[in-house]
C-alpha cells in the first residue's frame, strides 16, 4: 500500500512540476546553474571511472578470448558491445544516481527542514517546479554528453589497456571496434541515458522534497533517493532493452 | 484584515485547533501568544495555506482563502511576506540576492532597480553593510532582519512573523519588536506576531490572542494582559519568579 501511496504521490508532484514557470529567465538561470552542478561537476568521476572501467573490460574480454579460434580483434568488438550497450549509459548512469541523486536530495530535503521551501511557497512561487523542473532538464540535457564522453574514454582505456598488457594490437583493437558497427546501439544507449537522467532527478528530488524531521532525516532522504533511483534504473533498464532490442 | 472563522485542524486524530475565531486588524501589530504546543505555529501555517484546515475559514480581505484556487492563492501569497523562525534564507544566495529574489521573480524591475529596493529594505532594516555576505556569514539577529527586508520588499499586505525574537538577546529582540511595530504603521500593514516572548507582549502588543491547548483562551489588548482574570493565562505571563515579583509589587502599589 505504501508503493502505492508513493507512487501516486510522486505523479502529484511530478504535475506542479511540468506547469507553466512564473518567469522563465529564472528557471533559464537555474537551468545553466545545474548543467554546471549536476553535469560539469560529474565530469571528474565519469572521467576517472570510464577510463579504468574501459581498461578491465578490454584485460577481461582478452583473458576470456584465449583461443587459437578466436580473433584478436574479437576484443575489441566485446569491449566495445560492452561499453556502448550497457557500461556507459548504465553503469555510469548508477554512478550518478550515487554522486547527484544524493545531492539533490540532500539540497532539497535541507531546504525543506529550513523552511526554505515553505518560504517560496509563501512568496506565491511553485516550489516543486522552481527547485525541480531546471535540476531535470539539465540532466536530461548534459546527461548524453557525459555517456558519449564515457564511451570515448573507456575505449581509450581499453586500448591504452590492451597496449600496456600486450593483450591486443592497436590495429586488432580498432579493427575490433569498428567491425560490425551498429549505430543504432549508440542510439539506444542514449535513449536509456534520457530515461535515466530523468529517473535520477526525479526519484532523487521527490525523496528530498517530501523530507521531514531534521538532519537525521535528510540522511535517510539522501540514502533513500540513492536507493530507489538505482532500483527504477535497473528495472528500466530491463523494460527500455526489452522494447528497443527485441 | 484577516479573519479566521472556526477553524479546526488534527494531526492523526490529535486536535491541534479546535474552533478559532480571530479577527486581525490592518495597521495593527496582532499578536498570538501561547505555550509551546499549544498550537501557534500551526495557527499560522493553517492561515498562509502550508497546512490545510480539517473546516473553518481564512478570510483575505472578504476572500475565502480555503475555496481559491492554486493561482489565486498565489495571488494572495504574493501579497504575503513572512519571517520564519530559524529565518529561511536562501543558503546560496548572498543576504542582497536573498532580498531581491522575490522582486527578480514577480516584477520588471530592472537588476539596477531591484538592487536599489533591496539596498532601501536593508537599510530600513539598519543592515548596510551585510549585502554581499551569505546567510551562512551572519548573525542569527542580522538573519532575522535580512529575513524582514526580503519580506517587505515586495509591499506585502500581510506580514506574519513566526516568533521573531527566539534565540536573539534582549537587546536585539527589543531591536527586532521595534522594528516590526513602526513598519505595521509605516506600511499600514496586517501583521500577525507569534510570541511567548513576554516584552514582545507588552512592547508591540495591540491585540492579543492567547492560545491554549488548541484554543482561543483570551483575547484583548497589551494594557489587559496584566490585569486578567484568566487563570490560564495568568499562569503564562507570571510563570517566572520575576513576573511573580512584578505582579506582588504592582497589586501593592495598587493598594
Amino acid at each position: 500500500m505504501k508503493w502505492f501511496f508513493h507512487i501516486g504521490r510522486y505523479y502529484i508532484m511530478m504535475s506542479r512540476v511540468f506547469s507553466k514557470p512564473e518567469k522563465w529567465s529564472i528557471y533559464r538561470k537555474q537551468f545553466i546553474k545545474e548543467v554546471d552542478n549536476l553535469g560539469l561537476g560529474s565530469l571528474g568521476i565519469v572521467v576517472i571511472i570510464s577510463i579504468f572501467m574501459g581498461a578491465v573490460i578490454t584485460i577481461q574480454s582478452a583473458f576470456g578470448f584465449e583461443s587459437p579460434w578466436i580473433p584478436l580483434y574479437a576484443v575489441g568488438v566485446a569491449s566495445r558491445d560492452s561499453i556502448v550497450l550497457e557500461f556507459s549509459p548504465t553503469i555510469v548512469s548508477l554512478i550518478l544516481a550515487g554522486k547527484v541523486g544524493s545531492n539533490i536530495a540532500s539540497e532539497i530535503g535541507t531546504m525543506r527542514v529550513t523552511e526554505q521551501i515553505d518560504a517560496l511557497e509563501i512568496m506565491g512561487i511553485n516550489s516543486k517546479a522552481y527547485l525541480i523542473l531546471p535540476k531535470i532538464a539539465a540532466a536530461v540535457f548534459i546527461n548524453p554528453f557525459l555517456i558519449v564522453i564515457s564511451m570515448f574514454l573507456a575505449l581509450l582505456g581499453g586500448l591504452t589497456a590492451g597496449l600496456m598488457t600486450g593483450a591486443v594490437t592497436s590495429y586488432e583493437f580498432i579493427y575490433g571496434i569498428q567491425y560490425d558497427f551498429r549505430p543504432y546501439n549508440v542510439t539506444y544507449a542514449l535513449i536509456k541515458t534520457l530515461f535515466f537522467a530523468f529517473i535520477i532527478t526525479s526519484v532523487s528530488a521527490y525523496h528530498g522534497y517530501y523530507t521531514q524531521g531534521g538532519a537525521l532525516e535528510v540522511g535517510k532522504s539522501s540514502t533513500n533517493a540513492v536507493v530507489f533511483s538505482s532500483i527504477v534504473i535497473l528495472l528500466f533498464n530491463f523494460i527500455l532493452t526489452q522494447i528497443l532490442l527485441s | 484584515m484577516i479573519e479566521v472563522k472556526n477553524i479546526c485542524k488534527s494531526f492523526n486524530g490529535k486536535v491541534v485547533l479546535n474552533d478559532i475565531n480571530i479577527v486581525f486588524e490592518k495597521g495593527k501589530t496582532n499578536l498570538i501568544i501561547g505555550e509551546s504546543g499549544s498550537g501557534k505555529t500551526v495557527l499560522m501555517k493553517t492561515m498562509v495555506g502550508l497546512f490545510t484546515a480539517d473546516s473553518g475559514e481564512v478570510i483575505y480581505e472578504g476572500k475565502n482563502f480555503n475555496k481559491l484556487d492554486f493561482d489565486d492563492r498565489k495571488e494572495i501569497r504574493k501579497e504575503i511576506g513572512m519571517l520564519f523562525q530559524g529565518g529561511a534564507l536562501f543558503d546560496s544566495l548572498t543576504v542582497e540576492e536573498n532580498v531581491m529574489f522575490p522582486l527578480s521573480m514577480f516584477t520588471n524591475m530592472s537588476l539596477a532597480e531591484q538592487r536599489d529596493r533591496a539596498d532601501f529594505c536593508l537599510t530600513r532594516v539598519n543592515l548596510q553593510t551585510a549585502h554581499k555576505l551569505y546567510p551562512a556569514e551572519i548573525s542569527g539577529g542580522m538573519k532575522k532582519r535580512v529575513a524582514i527586508a526580503r519580506a517587505i520588499s515586495m509591499n506585502p499586505k500581510y506580514l506574519f512573523c513566526d516568533e521573531p525574537n527566539s534565540g536573539l538577546d534582549p537587546k536585539t529582540s527589543i531591536l527586532i519588536d521595534n522594528l516590526i511595530y513602526e513598519l505595521t504603521s509605516e506600511l499600514n500593514i496586517t501583521t500577525i506576531v507569534i510570541t511567548h516572548d513576554m516584552n514582545s507582549v507588552m512592547e508591540i502588543g495591540d491585540n492579543i490572542s492567547f492560545l491554549y491547548k488548541g484554543q482561543i483562551n483570551w483575547q484583548g489588548h497589551r494594557d489587559e494582559v496584566m490585569r486578567t482574570n484568566s487563570v490560564e493565562l495568568n499562569n503564562f505571563v507570571y510563570a517566572s519568579e520575576f513576573m511573580k515579583k512584578l505582579k506582588q509589587s504592582l497589586t501593592h502599589h495598587g493598594d
